[in-house]
């Protein structure tokens, strides 16, 4: 049984294929992924659905040792890649599995691709990368949200008052320049995201547009799992970004 | 200046000696005697043996102590333990010209690895950075031997090292037993493939080591010593 995974049998995966439905949502830092989950989760839960999401914050199996190694106990690419991969393994087979087995859409805040991206930008080959997350899921839909550097670079601003260290890939040594470095790492992880797109079958969608344009496309996109066709609120837009209470949520059955 | 050939295996000028088996087969007692051979005889010796890091081995305590472990997630940690050892204890005295002794490689990870039910080509590939050793010698002993001498040492069988964890018995020797057939079945099955030199770990400590010494003279024949390795400086 390895149709389900890409490639590699994962132990202990329950023989039934699921009846919760897996739904990636990727993109650099900056590209409004957090709150495009934070909407469909908002939206899938007002339709009726149960929804469990999940992001790459650390399990406490190996958080400590992620950490040690952040502050300057630097391990070589290879270990660090693995010590992720055994933090998503964790992750997969306590969280995401069960909750799709019971039943509930798994909605997730990055997923392997971002990993692997990590991983080869710092010296995995990409051949190891993508064998070393044979055992993930297939999600039944990965969605991509795709921003210009510019872009990228306001909202980080915006969100930490300065770029951060690591989404600036500063331990690269690219650049000693915060700010040069911060382009250089995020071209070089697109590039890789370009990579994967074709591979694993992104939905590539335009985030350079209003968390509501970006969140109604993504609507679109995610209506069908639940067999039904998404037709767009035709109020206009109004209140605050983010604000939940004018998400469409008419949602026809097909 | 390091002056020997590089290994074919390899590339590097040290020389790469593994020593697996079961628990219980000898190995570490033969690893550690090889060992004194050689650096009697005046060849740099880099000794390692893989059983915890402190990198990982805290997490791998505590998961086994709470039961998080699944078999992919023991799988990675431990190729995160032996990745992280690889990288600073292995790979430089190899570079540097020594003769570094393994006990236990990755081909422990592979045959363990395979026993808990893990996809036996995914774990030849997350080890894929691990170099073929020059020669790797396997202690082949029936299980019922090993379980002998663990009993009489009153060593502590502990609940992974019986596989306690797939729930073959809940007892705990019978599923020790098991547990390690199924081990020995793999590594049974991988030695020809992959060249191990198969050591009958039944015999006296001394005869096997003899037959350890004897094997290793062609290899070693053109290995320099540490002091030739300074005079050629």
């Amino acid at each position: 049984m390895t149709d389900r995974t890409y490639g590699t049998r994962l132990p202990g995966l329950p023989k039934e294929t699921p009846a919760g439905k897996l739904i990636v949502v990727e993109g650099a830092d900056g590209s409004g992924r957090t709150t495009e989950v934070a909407l469909l989760k908002e939206w899938l839960e007002v339709e009726g659905h149960a929804v469990v999401d999940t992001g790459l914050r650390r399990s406490d199996l190996v958080s400590d040792e992620i950490d040690q190694a952040k502050q300057g106990h630097t391990l070589a690419a290879t270990t660090m890649a693995l010590l992720y991969a055994a933090d998503f393994a964790d992750q997969l087979e306590n969280k995401i599995v069960p909750a799709l087995a019971a039943g509930s859409t798994v909605l997730a805040d990055r997923y392997i691709y971002t990993l692997m991206a990590r991983a080869v930008v710092r010296g995995a080959s990409r051949e190891y990368a993508r064998k070393l997350y044979g055992f993930a899921l297939r999600p039944d839909l990965v969605v991509f949200l795709d921003a210009r550097p510019e872009i990228l670079l306001h909202r980080s601003i915006g969100k930490y008052g300065s770029l951060d260290y690591w989404e600036s890939g500063m331990d690269l040594c690219l650049s000693r320049d915060l700010f040069e470095s911060f382009f250089l790492y995020q071209a070089l992880l697109s590039q890789e995201f370009e990579w994967m797109a074709s591979e694993y079958a992104f939905h590539p969608v335009d985030a350079n547009r209003a968390p509501e344009q970006v969140h109604e496309e993504v609507q679109r996109l995610v209506a069908p799992l639940y067999g039904r066709r998404f037709v767009a609120s035709r109020r206009p837009p109004a209140g605050p970004p983010g604000s939940v209470s004018r998400v469409p949520r008419r949602a026809a059955s097909a | 200046m390091i002056s020997e050939t590089p290994s074919p295996n390899h590339g590097f000028p040290g020389r790469l000696l593994v020593f697996e088996g079961l628990d219980g087969s000898g190995k570490s007692t033969q690893a550690a005697l090889l060992g004194k051979w050689l650096q009697s005889n005046g060849y740099r010796v880099f000794f390692t043996e893989w059983n915890s890091s402190e990198l990982v081995s805290n997490t791998i305590r505590r998961g086994k102590k709470k039961g998080l472990l699944t078999p992919t997630t023991f799988s990675l940690l431990h190729a995160v333990d032996f990745a992280d050892r690889f990288e600073r204890k292995i790979l430089p005295p190899l570079r540097a010209g020594y003769l570094v002794v393994c006990d236990r490689y990755a081909y422990t990870a592979f045959v363990r690895d395979a026993a808990r039910g893990c996809d036996p080509a995914w774990v030849r590939t997350i080890y894929s950075f691990a170099p073929r050793p020059d020669r790797v010698f396997y202690f082949r002993v029936p299980v019922n031997v090993t379980l002998k001498r663990k009993l009489a040492s009153r060593l502590k069988m502990n609940y992974y090292e019986a596989g306690m964890d797939l729930g073959l018995s809940d007892d705990l020797v019978e599923s020790y037993q098991r547990f390690q057939g199924r081990l020995k079945r793999e590594y049974d099955r991988i030695s020809a493939t992959d060249g191990f030199r198969v050591v009958d770990a039944t015999r006296p400590v001394e005869s096997i080591q003899t037959e350890l010494r004897k094997d290793l003279k062609p290899m070693l024949a053109n290995f320099p010593t540490g002091e030739r390795l300074m005079h050629d400086g």
